[in-house]
């Protein structure tokens, strides 16, 4: 890329920029904020990790080991919203901001400065939802958030200053995520390079512009509902009180309004990098783009129709049931669209098993499980008997565990290269992978079965016959936490990779990758497309 | 992408073809500091909720650190505008960001309108009658109660609604003909014409201010004399929240037509360049809709 300018814009002067703390606080670079995203969200993951490492402890037996029941809720309130909120959401606005430009030709993100202000409204609301465990020691209030992630009236409006700590923390997270969303939508509409047309873009891309719309559809409606939340805590309205003639199931059907679309954007951006890594380690073009940019539209469109399978034990009226049993079930639909696209890729190509690959297909098969066990879920019937138990614990975390952390240490692996200029460690990458994987089913697995048995969620204690089910879990939750170290070496390694004396990666790291990404050398300059590519059809 | 002012290109001697160099800003300090003054407000509002006396300290200087920033922030970005930083491409860029802005806005309404219409439809009436095909009742005064008196709920304080054909219309009106005075204004400034621009922001700020006045009066009048708090029932919940958050917003239309209007009469904006002035009109006229479906719903029906 030769470039040359004397234009009154001094961002190509790299002499002005400041250097040390000064270059991250101030920075407008959509790789440097790429890179805070991406640090703070492996923080976070161990921050978040640490809390449910706590809580396996205390479930390793039955009785109370480690901790009092008010504490045990705390810690999986907080955890979930950790993981969630500051782990899987910025993880996957980190990989926006480093991939989007480079893939779509763009010179960096549409509006820049609002790009490091939805990063750095992250920290303070980190600190919200954690500072009332700190308090706590102190003898401020009586410790974090207590009720559960989904902070259901009427336990919320009751819960003491935790709960406040956690709707400004949400406030602030959302207010992020909408920023983050607006600009990924600008930045795709309006920065892509001469001759993408939208079918043309990237499925990444495509992943992410949906997350984006279901974002700014729907964490406005969480905030609204955390804010009647707040009103009546705080200022004597009735929203969830009976007495007042309101409805504590009101809270769900706001909650889930977002919530269930919310798994959906943690999940899109990492159907949209599948599909890059599936047909680069398989040496072939992707199979069905079109099919699954009209899955991500449709999963997207139902996702805003179907919350209620999430509390068809609350009361709601039959034909309300079958509604949202039917509609539910209809999004395995597009999904299976999804899966057999991937599968079509791999078919009959050339593979090769570096790590981003073998999460790749980690991936597909365990997704593909909480798939499934969603679909038991769905069903009315049966979900009266599985509600609030393990098996939904089990269900979700095969989607967000192996289906969003892993999908998003498949792109972490994947891009790392390009990121760094560095190739990281491969066999440290494969350690990392076969421990994540089978210390993540040694987990999960046994919940399903605990929860087929009768265990419920959210207790601090359980009845005898769970216990070798639990223990069993708990030496895999050890194994899988302490195994996220060596990601953590790998990256650290990685960063550094001229010291460690690791192989320069070349401008396409891999072999089989295709996209503009990987025409830029590996790192890719500051500016990454300072002179759009054309990609035109010459004559057109 | 057609090149058509002459004043920007002179102060981009072009090396760049039109189209092809985007304005990405140098390193600022604003976002982060502003972020700041987000977390101190917060903290101090948990605080203050929770009777800790440093409450209202802590948010008095988070708001004092976020008006500063905000206004040197946009400052700054009027000093970019006005300097020829922006082209046609990145006004686009600000056009699309405005147009998601408000969907967000617009969702976060949609949250306090599906919630009265849950509470008109599905909760109020399910207590009123329970179990509706064995005419069983636990409340059985409220029986053939209507919305809204039946609003206040089971055991809720007794109350008078708001009417809709008094200040809610008058107040109707205003919104409605300051849509139109900024229309006006728009159509002013596509004529070159300074002074009937002009007029037509003043007039709508104007509108503005006396629609907040009446709201001001009504709420006074709603705690005073009709027993309607926001304690009174869901009904009072969702009527405060609902023009509450709507007021709110009318409160920002306003400042930021004061914003334009200033930049008006120093002469900033031509007829092919004011985003500024397009973005404000589009927020005003969002929260003009937002106001029918209050008034339609909320005082009205
Ligand atoms: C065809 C696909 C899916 C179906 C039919 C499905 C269905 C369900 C149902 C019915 C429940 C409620 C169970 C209960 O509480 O009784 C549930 C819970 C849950 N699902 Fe899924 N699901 C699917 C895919 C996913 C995906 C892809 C994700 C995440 C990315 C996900 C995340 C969750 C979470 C987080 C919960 C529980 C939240 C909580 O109560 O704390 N599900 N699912
Ligand atoms: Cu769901």
């Amino acid at each position: 890329m030769s470039h040359a300018t004397t234009a009154p814009h001094e961002t190509h002067h790299d002499a002005h920029y400041p250097g040390g703390i000064m270059r991250w606080l101030t920075t407008t670079n959509h790789k440097d904020i790429g890179s805070m995203y991406l640090t703070f969200a492996l923080i976070m993951f161990f921050v978040g990790g640490a809390m449910i490492l706590a809580v396996r402890a205390e479930l390793f037996q039955p009785g109370l080991q480690l901790m009092q029941p008010e504490f045990f809720n705390q810690l999986i309130g907080i955890h979930a919203l950790v993981m969630i909120f500051a782990a899987l959401m910025p993880a996957a606005t980190g990989f926006a901001n480093w991939q989007i430009p480079l893939m779509i030709g763009a010179p960096d993100m549409a509006l820049p400065r609002i790009n490091n202000w939805g990063f750095w409204l992250l920290p303070p609301a980190a600190i919200l939802l954690t500072l009332p465990f700190l308090l706590a020691v102190f003898g401020i209030g009586d410790g974090a958030l207590n009720t559960g992630w989904t902070m259901y009236a009427p336990l919320s409006v009751q819960g003491g200053i935790g709960v406040d700590f956690a709707i400004f923390s949400i406030h602030i997270l959302g207010i992020s995520s909408i920023l983050g969303s607006i600009n990924v939508i600008v930045t795709i509409f309006n920065l892509r390079a001469p001759g993408m047309t939208m079918m043309k873009l990237p499925i990444f891309c495509w992943g992410w512009l949906i997350t984006a719309f279901l974002l700014i559809a729907t964490i406005p409606v969480l905030a609204g509902a955390v804010t009647m939340l707040l009103t009546d805590r705080h200022f004597g309205t009735h929203f969830f009180n009976a007495a007042g003639g309101g409805d504590p199931i009101l809270f769900q059907h706001l909650f889930w309004f977002f919530g269930h679309p919310e798994v959906y954007i943690l999940l899109l951006p990492v159907w949209g990098l599948m599909p890059h890594v599936l047909a680069t380690f398989s040496r072939k073009p992707m199979y069905g783009y079109k099919a699954q940019v009209y899955s991500f539209i449709a999963i997207g469109l139902l996702s805003v129709v179907v919350w209620a399978h999430h509390f068809f034990t609350a009361g709601l009226p039959v034909p309300a049931l079958l509604y949202f049993m039917y509609s539910t079930m209809a999004i395995s639909l597009p999904l299976a669209v999804l899966f057999f696209c991937w599968i079509a890729t791999m078919w009959k190509g050339a593979m090769s098993f570096e790590t981003p690959m073998l999460f790749a297909q980690g991936f597909i098969i365990m997704f593909g499980v909480a798939g499934l066990t969603g679909l038991v879920l769905a069903d009315v019937a049966a979900d009266a008997q599985y509600h609030h138990s393990y098996f939904v614990i089990a269900h979700f975390h095969y989607a967000l565990f192996a289906g969003g952390i892993m999908g998003v240490m498949t792109g972490v692996y994947y891009w790392l290269p390009k990121w760094t200029g560095y190739m990281y460690d491969e066999k440290l990458g494969k350690l990392h992978f076969w421990l994540t994987v089978i210390s993540f089913n040694l987990t999960f697995m046994p919940q399903f079965f605990l929860g087929l048995a009768g265990m419920p969620r959210r207790i601090p204690d359980y009845a005898l016959q769970f216990t070798e089910f639990n223990a069993i879990s708990t030496v895999g939750a050890m194994i899988l936490g302490f195994s996220q170290l060596i990601f953590a070496w790998n990256i650290w390694k990685c960063a550094r990779g001229h010291a460690n004396g690791l192989a320069p990666a070349e401008g396409r790291a891999w072999e089989g990758a295709t996209g503009l990404e990987w025409e830029l050398s590996s790192p890719p300059p500051h500016h990454s497309w300072e002179v759009q590519p054309d990609l035109r059809q010459p004559g057109a | 992408m057609a090149q058509t002012h002459a004043a920007i290109e002179t102060t981009h001697p072009s090396d760049h073809p039109p189209g092809t160099h985007y304005f990405v800003p140098q390193p600022s300090l604003y976002p982060f500091i502003l972020s700041g003054g987000m977390f101190l407000l917060a903290l101090g509002f948990i605080l203050f909720m929770n009777k800790f006396a440093a409450g209202s300290w802590i948010m008095l200087a988070g708001t004092g650190v976020i008006l500063t920033v905000v206004v040197r922030w946009f400052g700054r970005i009027i000093h970019e505008s006005q300097t020829g930083s922006y082209r046609e491409w990145e006004d686009k860029s600000f056009r699309y960001g405005m147009i998601w802005f408000i969907l967000s806005e617009v969702a976060f309404f949609a949250a306090f309108f599906g919630a009265l219409f849950y509470v008109r439809n599905i909760s109020v009436p399910d207590l009123l009658t329970m179990l509706p095909r064995h005419d069983f009742t636990l409340y059985p005064e409220y029986k053939d109660l209507l919305w809204p008196a039946s609003g206040g709920g089971p055991k809720g304080i007794a109350f008078t609604p708001m009417g809709a054909w008094g200040i809610p219309a008058i107040n109707t009106a205003l919104l409605l003909s300051s849509g139109a005075t900024i229309t006006w204004a728009h159509w002013a400034l596509l004529k070159n014409n300074r002074t009937q621009l002009n007029l037509g922001l003043f007039l709508t700020i104007a509108l503005g201010v006396v629609f907040l006045g009446f709201q001001g009066y009504e709420y006074y009048h709603a705690y005073t004399e009709l027993g309607l708090t926001m304690g009174a029932g869901v009904y009072g919940a969702t009527f405060f929240m609902l023009t509450g958050f709507h007021g709110f917003h009318v409160t920002l239309g306003t400042i930021m037509l004061m914003v334009i209007y200033g930049r008006c009469l120093k002469g900033h904006f031509t007829a092919n360049r004011h985003f500024a002035f397009e973005g404000v009109a589009w927020y005003w006229h969002f929260v003009d809709v937002v106001w029918l479906g209050l008034f339609i719903m909320v005082y009205w029906l």
